[in-house]
């Protein structure tokens, strides 16, 4: 009985010991070569959802900036070629702990307009600085609810007109929600996230750049549907191909 | 013969299974061992002023007067929580309404024997003036094993509060001028009511409703009723709820203003006579959104 627990915890530790081996020349492989992309596009099929509007009428400004034009709830945007609107794109395995660290140097920029968020979605990195401006006349709070479980830290500031940007970074990858305590129907997010993304126009399409060769899998997100996986190979200098359908009722 | 020999062949795999899968179930929990080990470390201890506290101390303590609403665990879900609004605080979140460090980090160990000891007004948490000054401190250090994050952060460093300026009637229009500026009124009133015109859609963290403060019914400010507490609450923000911290937008002399306005709204109380003489002089009118600025 013994003998036979010693052969299994050895044989448990030589998978290991391999996996971890393989996984190191595989890393290496990859980074070593030239960099291509992921590319694709995003549709809805069948009846999109009603765009619920939104009475702004307690705070004057805002629905004075919707006269003419007036807002909806945006958690299916579907675009007129039937293209899924919003859809955060990003590599969920495969990637080597070099290619995950690295993050854009740009600064994404969530802006405050008409009393709703722009863009809805924000994608960025872990730990990649991006920043909260207001193009609006009235006061906004951005209180973004991260679970504090995973390191990322829930914080409440005021934004009044003319208010200088906030500049902040998450830790952990998470997919945030953002709202607004003062005008309840803002609702946005910040997905944060590892390595390479994309969020879809509005077509649905979208193209992940500096994507290193390799075998991937990548997810697309959003907000209120489940969630899309689907395997990729990227070739150096190829654009590889991921489209993605997420139903409808 | 065969289907035994099978089994116990997989049993150091069934049972590596088994213990991978225990692992991550009991990853929010302390187990007995951590909890001992982490009892015996430098972090089971608060400083408060001169005080230090100990956590071992307050084990007991905390079975007998917290647990049934903090919960076993800390996370607020005691026996009495459901009959409870709001509920008690959840410690394993590190979330604190009461701080005197910015919004988004951990409140110092003063901020949260201050809160044991204040009590919070319009809520189930007594004044816990039964308890003394160590005893406060122990169990300052007993909640702070709860959450991981005390583990891994520091607490914020409290924010600078100037010393109490002169009021003057200067400073309470300028006070006002603040109040319509940074939109206070978009959820306490005009009057300070609690009666903005976002009041009544306010929810915290956690989606439960919650009101903003009235300031003119004679509550007491959950978190302190002195001048320098009220400057905290507004330049850290609470927490968990609506109120976001404006110390990116409100320079330290407009925030005294702003306190001395605030004082105003109060009904006559232990701090507010002068305030309220000068309001009456000026004979100050609630601030009027619709008016164009300046």
């Amino acid at each position: 009985m013994k003998h036979k627990f010693n052969r299994g915890l050895a044989a448990i530790l030589a998978t290991l010991v391999l996996v971890g081996v393989l996984t190191r020349v595989t890393n290496q492989r990859a980074s070593a070569a030239g960099e291509g992309k992921i590319t694709g596009t995003v549709k809805f099929d069948g009846t999109p959802p009603h765009m619920r509007g939104i009475d702004m009428s307690k705070d004057p400004y805002c629905s004075k900036a919707h006269a003419n034009d007036p807002a909806l709830m945006q958690t299916v945007v579907v675009g007129k070629s039937g293209g899924l609107e919003n859809v955060v794109l990003y590599i969920s395995e495969g990637l080597s702990a070099d290619a995950a660290n690295m993050k854009s140097t740009q600064v994404p920029v969530f802006d405050q307009k008409n009393c709703m968020y722009t863009p809805h979605v924000l994608a960025m990195d872990a730990t990649q600085d991006f920043k909260v401006i207001t193009s609006d006349q009235t006061a906004h709070n951005i209180h973004p609810e991260p679970n504090p479980m995973t390191g990322n830290i829930p914080w409440n500031r005021s934004q009044p007109p003319g208010a200088p940007p906030i500049v902040q970074s998450w830790k952990a990858p998470e997919m945030i929600h953002v709202k607004c305590n003062i005008h309840p129907w803002m609702s946005g997010w910040f997905a944060v996230v590892k390595g390479p993304y994309a969020t879809t126009d509005e077509n649905g399409s979208y193209t992940i750049e500096n994507v290193p060769p390799g075998n991937y899998t990548v997810t697309a997100w959003q907000e209120s549907l489940p969630a899309q996986t689907q395997k990729v190979t990227v070739a150096a200098g190829k654009p590889a191909t991921a489209d993605f359908t997420f139903k409808g009722k | 013969m065969t289907v035994p020999t099978n089994l116990l062949k997989c049993f150091p795999w069934l049972s590596v299974v088994v213990a991978l899968f225990l692992s991550t179930a009991a990853y929010a929990q302390l187990t007995t061992f951590q909890l001992q080990q982490w009892l015996n470390s430098p972090a089971a201890s608060s400083h408060v002023g001169n005080i230090t506290g100990n956590a071992h101390a307050a084990a007991l303590p905390y079975r007998r007067y917290c647990v049934g609403c903090h919960g076993e665990l800390g996370d607020g879900n005691g026996e009495n929580a459901v009959w409870l609004d709001p509920k008690p605080r959840d410690f394993q979140l590190g979330i604190f309404k009461c701080r005197s460090t910015p919004t988004g980090t951990l409140p110092t160990d003063q901020d949260l024997y201050d809160t044991i000891a204040r009590g919070l007004d319009r809520s189930n948490m007594p004044q816990w003036s039964t308890f003394t000054k160590d005893e406060r401190a122990d169990l300052v250090a007993w909640i702070k094993h709860y959450s991981p994050r005390w583990q891994t952060e520091k607490a914020g460093t409290p924010i600078q509060i100037p010393a109490e300026p002169e009021i003057t009637a200067d400073r309470v229009k300028a006070g006002q001028e603040v109040f319509k500026k940074m939109e206070c009124w978009k959820c306490h009133g005009v009057q300070g009511m609690a009666n903005g015109p976002s009041a009544s859609t306010l929810t915290d963290d956690l989606g439960r409703p919650i009101l903003p403060f009235n300031f003119t019914d004679g509550s007491r400010p959950k978190c302190g009723s002195t001048d320098t507490d009220l400057y905290r609450i507004f330049m850290t923000g609470l927490d968990g709820t609506p109120m976001p911290s404006f110390a990116d937008n409100i320079k330290p002399d407009e925030a005294w203003d702003l306190v001395f306005y605030l004082r105003t709204l109060q009904p006559h109380n232990a701090f507010n006579a002068k305030e309220r003489e000068i309001a009456h002089q000026l004979g100050l009118k609630p601030v009027n959104p619709n008016a164009p600025a300046q």
